[in-house]
């Protein structure tokens, strides 16, 4: 980077790319070239920031000044503003929300106060496209040191004292994985990334491919050196183009400057990457039907035992770890693992990252050390919940997690901690919901969702996740009976005492975890027929109150089915009959008339 | 089931893609990727030929299709909507905006329109969850979509 | 092998190493229910996808319960095969698969044969409580099979034996999550599909969801049509099989119970297709012997190794799968239809009857055999020679219906002059029988010396492929014999390559033969029953008193009367067939 006088960084993640941040980036080129600046000033494409929420992202580099929700007709401006005159774009800055103030570095926000980045460090800083600024980071530094310095056995070693725990969602100690493929004698042997990540809500590991592909590669290629594998295999979602295409041009040019490929540093080990997609299946993020799928099967699980470790892809030792829990590797070679032991609480080190979304203000991606509370990551760095509404449950772990309350607040994260309050890390989905949030249906949308990507091969997910989903079906529609309540959480039970793999172990998690800490919601349902969040349907009305209405039409408007009559300055009506409860009307009402009922 | 006839040269096309990957049958996703690309669905003329150049029954490849949700076997409409169903974007009001394209356009999820426009489906997580709810038309994304700008977006491709 | 100790039910058991728990409980009597495991011991496959989920049980230090059939015994482990847990498991996942099945056990095909509802009993579901959406599925009916797929439960059994066993590969898991199910491509008729008929899915199928087309409510109204004169044909395999419908031993042969049995039913004649069996030989014998011959005096263009082809699924397999070889099988019919060309010939002419008020019903232990009488090739103006094909099973059916006492019955004889039969023609029942009754006969023919021993034990057994060499006199005649259509396409491939050695080889589509086929008795995974139904048929084979086809008198008779030669024209005309090439024709 030193070439240059300024850098113009620009977010490129998906996120930021789908409000106009390539045509940002055209314009800021096209600003610089008319200010014949090419030689001192280079605009760059990022990975993601995590400020989501207020994306498109600029940041100026070398004073960081950090540019929010840019607009591609402010990029003059910024050229000729910032760089030309010395003067910040006021209106660009992030508006603290405490007090109106701006603030031009992000790491005075509270977004980023307390966050850590290990596995996001280079998310953006550096351009994922050109390897030599991975390299300027310190990258390859790590691979260079394991391969010419250490036996396998040593990293292992680094790696089991570090604490490093699978990111995906088991949380198995990485090292002690490691080290089971080290000591299976195979002259074959695999490693295997998954970035199947299927969450919905959940963006960690794709903002890292995006983002730093570099770190992944070379954690891998560590990794195939230790358990003795010279071909890693990347599974990836299809859905990712952009991930897919860094990761394309990385692998490109690490071949090319001979961090993977044959003899490594001039060493006898070698090690490339292939990538395999994904097409569309959630269950094949569990470890077993990833490997099914890339042999070019359908994505069923097998029973575990035999384990990847030890029967894994064509049947050969196979190391599976996710994307996150890769880009954590070449720093702690770099700073050892007591470092990184250091971070984080017992047994549960280094931070985590977590895709925050939902009903919160500044939705991102985040990196927290272990041990920071729901509190500190929802109401300090997530700046609370949106519209000033009241908080009422988190949740975590996607499909598999469950839904977090009050009482979990002060809980601080860690794998231990989420599974004994009754959700888990999960790959690091993390949603917010207000008072608006109907958990029944929330656990309704989950079991959707379950039902959708079971695979079908074990009966109690297959047929008994679909009857999951059918019994909260009625109870948001009012018809449910009491014993269905019974019915509900023995069918869980079952479900998740019996189901082959991890995705049925864990599908009934949503429901389970509404009924504990929601009990009184379930039972509005089945017992008053009222849905106390106004969210389910069939169990509400939209009513307008002739006293408040003024009759100024505005809801006859825009209601998109003709149900709302009534003249000009007289109150209106709902046809209940005609009414399909979009609630357009009732966002759309100034005067407050309208009311569910 | 509507017997097609795919040009020779797609064919030749086609199979040359399964070359690509030397006709292995551990490929199989990757080479049905590159058929619908090519193809942009995967018709069963499609799945056979492919099953022929992998020396695999073609209802291996039938099943593999089915399995997987990025695979169609009917083509997509000429602008595909997809409504992003992702925890973020359901909270924020996404299945009222699904149901709202739904209802216009007077399709199911899953369904093109009779003249073949608008294909209508849901997707889990695009990963703009700062934009929440997400429409995507094609590769244009809509953010923070509300059910009165549902009109609006199909307008703009009328 | 080395062994470990664990505990059952408090119980320590010690096994060999890679025991399932399922088989280390059995050992000291605990029996873990299981629904979709089977094992297929005489084909070395085992189904255990460990999908149903009703062998769980509970493993001390595991967190979630463990299927029994797929989970490994390891030394110390404390198992507890029934604790309150473990049953609630086992009955809500039972309902479970319940919720998602039609309650049609009244009417069912399967009922009383069906796993699911056996298992349902043993758990003692009385109610369903968890109701909701079925599967429905379209009803696919060939000619031999029926599919209704509401009826399936997913434990893979008939996929496992198309695509694995079988290789055939026309039936695979299609879809996802609930909507999952086994399907032909596309959801396609099995009709228009590349399925054989083999009948193995059938054979394995747990519940009804997989049946055969029941031909005996057409077979009834043929009896009772005073216009019609119906007789039936016997297949070897059948009299060593249909006891075990009435509770006797596996392995009890019923000959003469089963005659008697079809004579009260109210057929015309009861005739043997062992009969057919050993015309076949006659035919079938000398054509390996000409090709030979031909082979040895140097002529490039014959074709060496003969394949048999009585096997009906067999015929079908290769008709798809190698077109290019449709001049390597045997052009000789099977001895069904055999026995309906001379029935509508021979016979007819004998009784003064029109073809088409001869009925010839034929019972098979095979569901292929149903196709293969409606092949147009085998037809006469319309009018088949072989009219209706049931199977064992079928015909237990129709002596429970007419409400005889199966046991009681008296044994009589098959009527002449289609019911003589040698012992070479029983032995087609068996993997390995065909090629030995051609043996018997052809060396005979070839060295013209009589042959001593007419046992060739070297030809038997239950390996999938097996070879031997049969000295001829002096010529060592190399012999390969496969069972199970995968067996077949490992030797099919080496003929294709070129690089087989055999002379002449016989193949079965279904494991173990006939006797294993896809229309006897229900052997739920028992394949010791097999085994003694095969002993059952060389039993019958050692007590005739001729044993080699050529020395049947009625088929000497047949050939003096009416045929000629072996070969000859008129045998050509009516014993020959020529097969078509039914690969899909893909760009």
């Amino acid at each position: 980077m030193a070439k240059f006088k300024n850098h113009i960084l620009v977010c490129a993640g998906t996120g930021c790319r789908a409000s106009e941040g390539e045509e940002i980036v055209q314009e800021l080129k096209t600003a610089v070239s008319q200010n014949q600046l090419e030689n001192e000033v280079q605009v760059v494409r990022t990975g993601c920031f995590g400020f989501c929420e207020k994306g498109p992202i600029v940041k100026m580099i070398p004073d960081n000044t950090f540019y929010t929700q840019v607009k591609t007709a402010d990029a003059k401006e910024i050229v000729e503003e910032h760089i030309i005159k010395g003067r910040q774009v006021q209106r660009l800055l992030y508006e603290n929300p405490e007090d109106a103030t701006r603030i031009s570095d992000s790491k005075h926000m509270n977004f980023y106060k307390k966050q850590i980045r290990i596995a996001l460090r280079n998310c953006g800083f550096i351009n994922p496209e050109n390897i030599n600024e991975y390299v300027a980071r310190d990258g390859y530094t790590a691979l260079g040191k394991v391969i010419t310095e250490m036996t396998p056995e040593d990293c292992i070693d680094i790696i089991k004292q570090s604490g490093l725990r699978g990111r995906g969602g088991g949380g198995f100690p990485t090292g002690l994985k490691w080290e089971i493929t080290n000591k299976v004698e195979s002259a074959e042997k695999y490693v295997v990334c998954n970035a199947d990540e299927g969450d919905p809500g959940a963006f960690m590991d794709r903002s890292i491919l995006e983002g730093d592909p570099h770190s992944v590669l070379e954690a891998m290629a560590i990794c195939g050196y230790c358990i003795e594998a010279s071909v890693g295999l990347i599974y990836i979602r299809a859905e990712y183009p952009l991930a897919i295409q860094r990761l394309k041009i990385a692998i490109e040019q690490a071949r090319d400057l001979g961090v993977i490929g044959d003899n490594i540093f001039g060493t006898e080990f070698s090690f490339d990457v292939e990538i395999r997609y994904g097409a569309g299946a959630f269950v094949c993020g569990e470890e077993t039907s990833l490997i099914q799928s890339m042999e070019g099967l359908r994505g069923e699980p097998t029973v575990k035992p035999p384990f990847p470790s030890v029967k894994g892809y064509m049947g050969k030792p196979t190391n599976v770890n996710n994307v996150e829990t890769f880009a954590n590797v070449p720093v702690i070679i770099n700073k050892g693992a007591a470092w990184f032991a250091s971070i984080g609480t017992e047994k549960s080190k280094g931070t985590k990252v977590f895709a925050l979304a939902g009903k919160i203000n500044n939705v991102g991606l985040i990196e927290v050390p272990m041990g920071t509370t729901l509190r500190e990551v929802i109401f300090d760095i997530g700046g609370g919940i949106k519209d000033g509404r009241k908080f009422k449950s988190v949740q975590t772990g996607g499909p598999s997690g469950g839904c977090l309350t009050e009482k979990h607040l002060d809980v601080p994260i860690d794998y231990d901690n989420l599974l004994e309050s009754g959700s888990m890390m999960g790959s690091g989905g993390m949603i917010v919901m207000d008072e608006d949030d109907c958990m029944v249906s929330v656990a309704k949308f989950y079991l959707d969702f379950t039902v959708e990507e079971s695979c079908g091969k074990c009966a109690p997910c297959r047929i008994g996740n679909k009857r999951l989903y059918e019994i909260l079906d009625k109870i948001t529609k009012g018809k449910a009976q009491f014993e269905d309540l019974d019915n509900l959480r023995n069918l869980a039970n079952v479900i998740k005492d019996t189901s082959l793999c991890g995705l049925g172990q864990t599908s009934p998690n949503p429901v389970l975890s509404t009924m504990d800490n929601f009990p009184e919601e379930y039972l509005a349902h089945v017992h008053q027929g009222k849905c106390p969040a106004k969210q389910c349907k069939a169990l509400k009305e939209y009513v307008i109150n002739a006293e408040t209405c003024v009759g100024c039409t505005l809801c006859s408007r825009v209601c998109p089915v003709n149900a709302i009559t009534g003249d000009k300055k007289q109150p209106h009506l709902i046809n209940a009959q005609l009414c399909i409860k979009c609630g357009a009307c009732f966002a759309k009402c100034k005067f407050g008339a309208i009311s569910i009922q | 089931m509507t017997k097609i006839k795919l040009a020779d040269s797609k064919v030749t096309e086609l199979k040359q893609v399964c070359a690509k990957f030397d006709n292995q049958k551990n490929e199989l996703i990757n080479i049905l990727h590159g058929a619908q690309e090519l193809f942009g669905y995967l018709p069963a003329e499609v799945q056979e030929i492919i099953a022929q150049q992998l020396s695999v029954d073609v209802a291996h490849v039938y099943g593999v299709v089915t399995f997987y949700s990025f695979f169609s076997m009917s083509p997509k409409g000429e602008h595909p909507i997809s409504v992003c169903m992702g925890t973020a974007c359901y909270v924020r009001g996404a299945e009222k905006v699904l149901d709202e394209f739904k209802r216009i356009l007077n399709v199911k999820i899953g369904e093109t329109t009779p003249d073949g426009k608008f294909s209508v489906s849901s997707l889990r997580c695009v990963g703009a969850c700062g934009l929440a709810p997400v429409v995507t038309v094609g590769s244009k994304v809509y953010g923070r979509v509300t059910i009165e700008e549902v009109q609006q977006i199909i307008n703009e491709y009328q | 092998m080395s062994q470990i100790k664990l505990t059952i039910d408090n119980k320590t058991v010690q096994v060999a190493q890679g025991t399932s728990i399922v088989d280390a409980a059995k050992q000291i009597g605990v029996n873990i229910p299981t629904l979709c495991h089977m094992k297929l011991e005489h084909v070395g496959y085992e189904n255990k996808p460990g999908g149903c989920r009703i062998c769980v049980v509970e493993l001390e230090g595991r967190k979630n319960l463990a299927p029994a059939c797929k989970t490994i015994c390891t030394e110390g482990m404390q198992v507890s095969t029934h604790t309150l847990r473990v049953i609630n498991a086992r009955r809500t996942v039972m309902e479970l698969i319940l919720s998602d099945h039609p309650a049609e056990c009244l009417t069912c095909v399967k009922s009383g044969k069906c796993d699911l509802q056996t298992r349902a009993q043993e758990l003692g579901i009385r109610e369903i409580p968890y109701q909701g959406e079925q599967s429905k599925y379209k009803e696919d009916k060939s000619p031999a099979i029926i599919r209704d797929m509401d009826k399936c439960i997913m434990c893979r059994r008939c996929e496992m034996m198309c695509k694995q066993v079988q290789t055939v590969g026309c039936l695979s898991a299609i879809n996802r999550g609930f909507e999952s199910v086994v399907a032909p491509a596309f959801e396609m008729d099995l009709e228009k599909s590349t399925c054989t008929y083999c009948g193995q899915c059938v054979a394995v199928c747990p519940t009804g969801a997989l049946s055969e087309i029941d031909n005996t409510r057409k077979v009834i109204a043929a009896l009772v049509n005073p216009n019609k004169t119906v007789i039936v044909q016997t297949a070897p395999a059948v009299r060593a099989a249909l006891g075990e419908e009435f509770g006797l031993e596996p392995g009890t042969l019923v000959t003469g119970k089963m005659v008697s049995a079809l004579k009260k039913i109210g057929f015309d004649k009861v005739f043997d297709t062992d009969f057919a069996a050993d015309l076949t030989i006659m035919e079938e014998g000398t054509e390996l012997l000409n090709r030979l011959q031909k082979h040895l005096a140097g002529d490039k263009n014959v074709k060496l190794p003969i394949l048999t082809s009585c096997c009906p699924g067999w015929v079908n397999f290769f008709e798809t799968n190698y077109p290019d070889m449709l001049d390597v099988p045997s052009t000789a019919k099977s001895p069904q239809q055999m026995f309906g060309a001379i029935a509508k010939t021979y016979l007819a002419e004998q009784m003064k009857l029109k073809r088409e008020d001869l009925v010839v019903v034929s019972v098979m232990p095979c569901l292929a055999k149903k196709y293969e009488s409606q092949r147009k090739e085998f037809q006469v103006n319309g009018n088949p020679d072989v009219d209706l094909s049931i199977t064992t099973r079928e015909l237990s059916q129709m002596i429970k219906g007419a409400n005889l006492n199966f046991n009681e019955l008296h044994n009589e004889e098959f009527d002449n002059p289609m019911g003589e039969s040698t012992g070479a023609g029983v032995i087609f029942a068996n993997t390995g029988g065909v090629i030995e009754a051609a043996v018997r006969t052809a060396y005979e023919l070839h060295t013209q010396k009589t042959l001593e021993k007419v046992d060739f034990h070297e030809l038997r057994g239950f390996e999938g492929i097996r070879s031997a060499t049969v000295d001829f006199d002096g010529f060592p005649l190399k012999i390969g014999i496969a069972h199970g259509l995968g067996h077949a396409r490992q030797l099919l491939n080496e003929v294709k390559a070129g690089t087989s050695t055999f002379h002449a080889i016989e193949i079965m589509a279904c494991p173990g033969g006939c006797i294993g086929g896809a229309g006897q008795p229900y052997h739920h995974g028992d394949t010791n029953i097999l085994k003694q139904r095969a002993a059952a048929i060389y039993r019958e084979d050692a007590g005739k008193a001729i044993r080699k086809s050529h020395q049947n008198p009625f088929i000497i008779k047949l050939y003096d009367e009416f045929l000629g030669e072996p070969c000859g024209e008129k045998a050509h005309k009516l014993l020959h067939t020529h097969y078509f090439d039914k690969k899909p024709k893909v760009k």
